[in-house]
């Protein structure tokens, strides 16, 4: 790809940042853990080919949040999602839509890397194995080759695809995670703090890739770093308590932030 | 966070300091005290172990033994054949006279005359009275060997086997002692000029039950446990895993699963007597099963196995990490494909562990198969698990039921090839499981 005209789109998205469409839409969403309420009617948009911030005290629902947008939540017992949310049109609470293919349009990359105790090369297969995506033994190569290229993992790993993704480092780990979630072809890529597992180099890294990975994807970080959150989005949202506080230009959040209650937490006067 | 700039808990750290400094003697005292215990605890169970050993192998490795006896046979016609009726009759060779032969040889062999009876008597009795159905079986298979004189190796009588063993104390008086002081002196005679000799015992492991020792074995019984072993593995690890796998992942956690919960783990530590009683009212009272089939203590320790291993499943299953869940999930796998390709290889050795525990207790149980009618006196090796049978633990306590020094030497032997099998399961279960582990 040209660098001139990637700076020139990434300059162009962010003067115009008000302009980009939505990818998903998020009305007055509301989450219940059994009697207990986590969010409180969220009304929250994520732009298309945007990195998305959210950050908040911990325990104020950023995790789930971002776990109804590819319905994770329905893994857990006794969790309830009202409200409405949309991926390009589609309402994906409809009782149609299919939660499978839900997942392979939305991607996510957990807190702690999580790859299979399986080989490099099988972990990043697995999911376009299970899609359908590819067939030949020469489309499974093309698909690891490319996801792991994605993820800035493949000069480190070309030689050793057949050894075990779990005998990584726990940086490599991470990009192993995002490189399988790269392969099924997502549109969006949730991250649940990608980063807190991982020491300042491989944070660095993986930012960087996050930074590369936004002109293909539709990005999604929670983060407990404000620096980070600076670093790799473009929008910021801050919850408190189960609420959106605000939800603006990652530059405007940081410099002059609508809310009292984000200035507060970004001054480090709670959380 | 604004206790530590706080000066006067400084201050007052240091008297402090000193107390502790007597609480990790005692601590370390404690914890010396605890791994004496330890330790004891472990000698305590290996001097168990070791005094079991010593006395089944002490008393059992001479099972292996058989003295055995190698007369020339002559197969005279007119002892098998008296009529030339063979070709057409061919009953004529099943109940031919065949312990006669023995006779005529040993009378050879020893150079007794034939016309003493009592003589001729003792010296038959020194050879096992299987010999006639060996005979039978070697004539019936080839009837061409009639009229030649061929070496055979027949088995010594249990007592001469004893004696020839140094069991029988000879110094006690002969009519008190089963071996006569003629017999002992032939026995002796026969040892020297190379007929009679010790050899490995292939018998234990092939023959069925007999009343008579030397022609004993736990061959019947061994086919009848590995039939009962078959049909519990084939039975229990598929229902017992699907029924784990379905309890800990799809079924919902509600009153009538916590029951099934209570329920399951109590049958584990159910007696398997009762088990045997559940056989006989179900399986053969009133499913009409065929009594002492191997079919039905088959499924008797299906059940009884059942449990330990929906117990060992799900523990294998709870100890899955979540985030392999999540990370299969959140690439779109279904549930199914979650379980079946990533949990389960996973929870697999915890699995096969239990599997091959459960099987192993199953392979050791008796009681219940006392109910069911398979502590039977079986002589031939049942050609399916329906027909009779007896299994190994049934035979070993069929056998402990036995006087003779014989059936007291041939229990610890075949608790040596119960122990045996055992041993063999439990290596084939570390082996699989470092297999399925190494995978990673
Ligand atoms: N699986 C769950 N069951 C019950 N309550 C939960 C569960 N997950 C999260 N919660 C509750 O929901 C609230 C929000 O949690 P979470 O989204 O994980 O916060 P964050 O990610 O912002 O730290 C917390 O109060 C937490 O206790
Ligand atoms: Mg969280």
């Amino acid at each position: 790809m040209n660098i001139m005209s990637e700076a020139a789109v990434e300059k162009a998205l962010d003067q115009k940042m008000n302009t980009v469409p939505f990818k998903m839409i998020g009305k007055d969403v509301s989450v219940y853990y059994g009697e207990k309420r986590a969010l409180f009617d969220v009304n929250l948009n994520i732009r298309e080919n945007t990195v998305t911030a959210l950050i908040g005290p911990s325990g104020c629902g950023k995790s789930t949040f971002l776990r109804t947008l590819n319905r994770m939540n329905d893994t857990i017992e006794n969790c309830r999602v009202t409200g409405k949310i949309t991926l390009d049109e589609d309402d994906i609470y409809d009782p149609t839509i299919d939660v499978v293919e839900l997942r392979a349009r939305v991607g996510m990359v957990f807190q702690k890397p999580n790859p299979f105790p399986k080989s490099i090369y099988d972990n990043v297969a697995y999911g376009p194995r299970i899609h359908g995506l590819a067939r030949t033994k020469a489309d499974f190569d093309e698909v690891v080759e490319t996801s792991l290229q994605k993820a800035g993992l493949w000069n480190e790993v070309k030689d050793r695809l057949q050894e075990p993704g779990t005998g990584l480092s726990g940086g490599q780990q991470q990009r192993l995670c995002i490189a399988r979630a790269v392969a099924v072809s997502p549109e969006v890529i949730l991250m649940d703090e990608p980063c807190s597992a991982l020491d300042p180099i491989a944070t660095a890294k993986v930012e960087e890739l996050i930074h590369e990975l936004r002109t293909n994807f539709t990005i999604v970080i929670v983060t407990h770093s404000m620096q980070q959150a600076a670093r790799v989005s473009q929008r910021t949202a801050m919850f408190h308590l189960g609420n959106l506080v605000e939800e603006n230009d990652t530059d405007k959040m940081f410099t002059n932030p609508d809310d009292q209650r984000t200035q507060d937490y970004i001054m480090g006067r709670f959380g | 966070m604004t206790d530590i700039a706080s000066p006067t808990v400084r201050i007052s750290a240091r008297p402090e300091s000193a107390k502790r400094d007597i609480g990790i003697k005692r601590r370390y005292a404690a914890e010396r005290r605890f791994r004496a215990y330890g330790i004891a605890a472990i000698s305590t169970g290996l001097f168990f172990l070791a005094l079991l050993l010593w006395t089944v192998i002490s008393n059992g490795y001479t099972a292996f033994q058989q003295t055995t006896i190698t007369l020339p046979i002559e197969f005279t016609e007119k002892v098998i054949d008296p009529n030339g009726e063979r070709t057409t009759d061919s009953k004529v060779l099943m109940t031919a006279n065949y312990p006669l032969l023995v006779r005529d040889a040993l009378v050879k062999q020893l150079g007794i005359d034939a016309t003493k009876r009592p003589l001729v008597k003792q010296a038959t009795d020194m050879v096992s009275a299987s010999s006639r159905t060996l005979l039978r079986d070697m004539v019936v298979a080839d009837p061409s060997i009639v009229g030649k004189t061929i070496p055979v190796t027949l088995l010594a009588e249990a007592n001469i086997d004893s004696a020839n063993k140094g069991q029988i104390d000879l110094k006690v008086e002969e009519s008190k002692r089963k071996v006569k002081d003629q017999q002992v002196t032939w026995m002796n005679e026969l040892a020297s000029a190379g007929v009679l000799k010790k050899s490995f015992n292939t018998g234990i492991f092939t023959f069925g039950a007999s009343s008579r020792p030397e022609a004993a074995g736990v061959g019947v019984a061994a086919l009848g446990s590995f039939y009962m072993m078959l049909i519990v593995l084939v039975l229990s690890l598929p229902i017992g895993v699907a029924a784990s796998i379905y309890l800990e992942e799809f079924a919902p956690k509600n009153r009538l699963t916590d029951l099934i919960e209570v329920n399951i783990n109590n049958l584990a530590a159910v007696p398997s007597i009762v088990y045997g009683l559940l056989g006989l009212a179900v399986f053969i009272n009133f499913a009409g099963m065929p009594r002492s089939a191997a079919v039905v203590g088959g499924f008797v320790l299906t059940l009884m196995t059942l449990p330990t291993i929906i117990i060992a499943t799900r523990a294998a299953l709870k100890a899955v990490p979540p985030s392999i869940r999540s990370a299969a999930l959140g690439l779109g796998a279904s549930k199914m494909q979650t379980i079946f390709h990533h949990v389960l290889p996973l929870a697999m050795p915890g699995i096969l562990t239990g599997t091959i525990i459960g099987l192993a207790h199953a392979l050791g149980e008796t009681a219940p198969l006392l109910l069911i009618g398979m502590v039977a006196f079986v002589v031939d090796y049942p050609g399916s698990p329906m027909e009779p049978s007896t299994a190994l633990p049934v035979q070993i306590y069929m056998w402990a039921n036995e006087a003779e020094r014989a059936f007291v030497e041939r229990t610890s032997g075949a608790i040596i090839i119960l122990l045996i099998f055992l041993v063999v399961m439990n290596l084939g279960a570390i082996l699989l499981r470092r297999r399925f582990e190494r995978r990673w």
